[in-house]
């Protein structure tokens, strides 16, 4: 059982003395097996010709006698001591100097049949001799056989090779020296002599497959006896810096969600993501259409964060960086002194150079190497003729799944064909995404405009507006939106026609309401000015009736007394005086 | 442990190196102490020499265990081993030599067959 088992394992593990372990120091390989190969016992390390066998056990010894103390012997049977100090030499290992400093024995054993006449009984006491004087002298604690299959094409008693061999992992594990025995691969068993009969405490698998023109290596631990280990087949690269193993802390979906946002580079487009841009550690898929402005929006992403002091690290799959730089250049993009301060860096490779693992081993070490803050990939459609859909998805699975757990912000550009649906891209990634922005071109008349849109933006209150884009002087620049009288969105030429015409209109309605509002003002001065007329007349008959009703009072009152008199005159009764008409 | 025994044949060398047309063995067994195997190996060398190579040879017996650093230099694997330093090319004869049918052939004293 291992240690390092992560903590959220409830029930108890049985305590158990963890297997002791040396480490191999080779970038990965150690998380793979847990901390390294059995110590004190032999690994069997099998594969075919050119997988890399040889590289991957003098590494071992390399880095056990550079960095953990341990000095190793390795024997050769197949490539002299001269041969292998110039081999190791183009990897940057100076064998010879550590040979000066009894770090490191090199050993070479060679047999030659048609030297070798078989006289009788024998062994391979001389093996063991010579063996175990090069460990005595250095204190060896690492040794390498590579390959002691050869004594089987060297001598011919298989018989007595079987028994020594025995004897020789026996005596291996009794020196205590923890040691690599190479095997070539064999058609049926792991290796053509059956070396597995023998070690079996730990065996490795190296394989070097071609599928589709490309090679890929890949690692397995077909067995660690006494520790747990990761069984599946892990790619693994070489180059200058040696053998790297992708490793498989990036497999978990374990990372941190950052809370942080990452301006786009493009402020208008920020403003459609809650004005914020996209989340630290995110990843950003921007599909469209050939020539859409994928590269530019990349480029003003990178530009940004090299602008704030965040590295950047560009994989280009399509163009060279200084034609990036350049075409950037006329947008008003200048990338240069960015790659100049070393913030920005560009890794320019033509995807098919190798398969998909092997680009997912160089992307995960550059990453490594430069520790960026932003990714930009671009495309990743391009993967799509490296494998089948599932492949690419799954290496781009793994790739964003490394590129979250290391918290970084990743935009990847994927080219979608014109006659597809824009929203089904080639790779069927997006659901692997976080943000997705789809880039197009539209056809308005005789023109091309283009076109942005946030189809997705996980955890953000997003703009779901298609905004028509310019690329200028000044780089990306996003126009409002503009919808036309139908209830379309209008763009480009004809957008600038409708805006022309409707500001014509906007004029002549203007006039007409200032006209209209005129006549109002005078009829309302006129409809004032009757009524003023009609009030004045009012008020003249007003005054006309009040002196009527006056004059009418008088000549009442004065009838009034007239007939009173009168009637006091002829001293008639009131009575007769009522029945009286009134005369005049 | 014994000290390996060896025959100096120097002065039987030198004397028939004078003799031209026959050629001069210079032969090396190594062994791993004395154990049974390597005192018969001792043993069959002394008698095929004596009874083919006499006078026009030398024979020098090195046990590995005390000078475990020449093992390199001839690169001995197998125990015993007779080197046939001269005359060239270089000959390899493992095992203990009791077959001395493949011995004879091993030191080109006996045709090859087929050849």
């Amino acid at each position: 059982m291992k240690h390092n088992k992560p903590k959220s394992v409830t029930h108890k593990p049985r305590r158990r003395p963890s297997l002791p372990k040396a480490p191999t120091g080779i970038q990965g390989l150690d998380e793979l097996t847990g901390g390294g190969l059995p110590r004190g016992r032999p690994t069997l390390l099998c594969g075919s010709t050119g997988c890399g066998k040889t590289l991957l056990a003098m590494e071992f010894l390399v880095h056990g006698a550079v960095e953990f103390g341990e000095p190793g012997v390795f024997m050769a049977f197949e490539e002299n001591t001269g041969e292998l100090a110039t081999n190791f030499a183009s990897l940057g290992y100076d064998l010879n100097v550590l040979v000066a400093q009894k770090k490191l024995a090199l050993e070479f054993v060679h047999i030659e049949r048609s030297e070798i006449e078989e006289t009788g009984e024998y062994d391979l006491e001389g093996l063991f001799i010579r063996l175990g004087h090069a460990i005595d002298i250095i204190g060896a604690k690492r040794v390498v056989l590579d390959t002691v299959e050869a004594l089987f094409s060297g001598l011919s008693d298989t018989a007595i090779l079987r028994a020594e061999l025995d004897r020789l992992f026996r005596w291996l594990k009794e020196k205590g020296v923890t040691a690599i025995v190479t095997g070539e691969r064999g058609e049926k068993s792991l290796t053509r002599f059956g070396l597995e009969e023998y070690v079996a405490d730990c065996v490795i698998l190296l394989d070097h497959r071609v599928e589709g023109q490309m090679a890929t290596r890949r690692l397995r631990i077909v067995k660690y006896r006494g520790s747990t280990h990761h069984t599946s087949e892990y790619p693994f690269l070489i180059d200058e810096g040696g053998i790297s193993i992708l490793p498989v802390t990036s497999m978990g979906l374990k990372h941190e969600a950052a809370a942080e946002r990452v301006p786009s580079g493009v402020a208008r487009l920020d403003a459609m993501m809650e004005g914020k841009g996209y989340y630290r550690g995110s990843s950003v898929l921007v599909s469209g259409t050939a020539g859409a402005g994928k590269t530019s929006l990349a480029a003003h992403f990178a530009c940004a964060a090299t602008a704030r002091g965040e590295r950047c690290m560009w994989f280009a799959f399509e163009e060279s960086s200084s034609q990036i730089i350049r075409n950037m250049r006329s947008i008003g993009i200048d990338l240069e002194p960015a790659v100049r301060r070393g913030m920005l860096r560009f890794h320019a490779e033509r995807p098919t150079i190798y398969g998909l693992e092997m680009h997912l081993v160089t992307m995960h070490k550059l990453v490594n190497e430069f520790k960026p803050q932003v990714v930009v990939i671009d495309p990743v459609s391009n993967f799509t003729a490296l494998g089948s859909g599932a492949e690419v998805k799954a290496m781009l699975t793994r790739l964003i799944a490394f590129i979250k757990t290391e918290g970084i912000t990743a935009l990847f550009t994927n080219l979608t064909a014109g006659d597809t649906s824009l929203e089904a891209t080639d790779v069927g990634i997006s659901s692997l995404m976080d943000t997705w922005l789809v880039m197009r071109y539209m056809q308005h008349g005789a023109e091309r405009n283009r076109f942005l849109a946030i189809l997705k933006s996980r955890g953000m209150a997003h703009s779901n507006q298609t905004r028509e884009f310019l690329l200028t002087e000044q780089g990306m620049e996003l126009r409002d939106v503009y919808v036309g009288p139908s209830g379309d969105l209008l763009a480009g030429g004809a957008r600038d026609a409708l805006e022309a015409q409707e500001k014509a209109q906007a004029l002549v309605g203007k006039q007409r309401t200032e006209g209209t509002k005129r006549a109002l003002e005078s009829k309302r001065q006129a409809l004032e000015a009757q009524i003023a007329a009609l009030r004045a007349e009012f008020e003249v008959e007003q005054a006309e009736a009040a002196k009527t009703v006056g004059q009418d009072q008088t000549r009442a009152g004065v009838l009034a007394g007239d007939r009173a008199q009168m009637a006091r005159l002829r001293q008639g009764n009131a009575a007769v005086a009522k029945k009286t008409p009134k005369r005049k | 442990m014994k000290t390996p025994k060896v025959t100096n044949a120097t002065p039987a060398f030198e004397q028939s190196s004078a003799k031209p047309g026959r050629p001069q063995y210079e032969l090396r067994l190594y062994v791993a102490g004395m154990t049974p195997r390597s005192t018969r190996a001792i043993a069959n060398i002394k008698e095929i020499c004596e009874e083919h190579l006499k006078g026009r040879y030398g024979l020098r017996v090195i046990d590995l265990y005390q000078q475990p650093a020449l093992a390199a230099g001839d690169q001995i694997i197998a125990l015993p081993t007779l080197i046939r330093k001269r005359p060239m090319p270089l000959r390899r004869l493992i095992g203990d030599l009791s077959n001395s049918e493949r011995v004879l052939i091993g030191l080109d004293l006996k045709p090859r067959l087929g050849c």
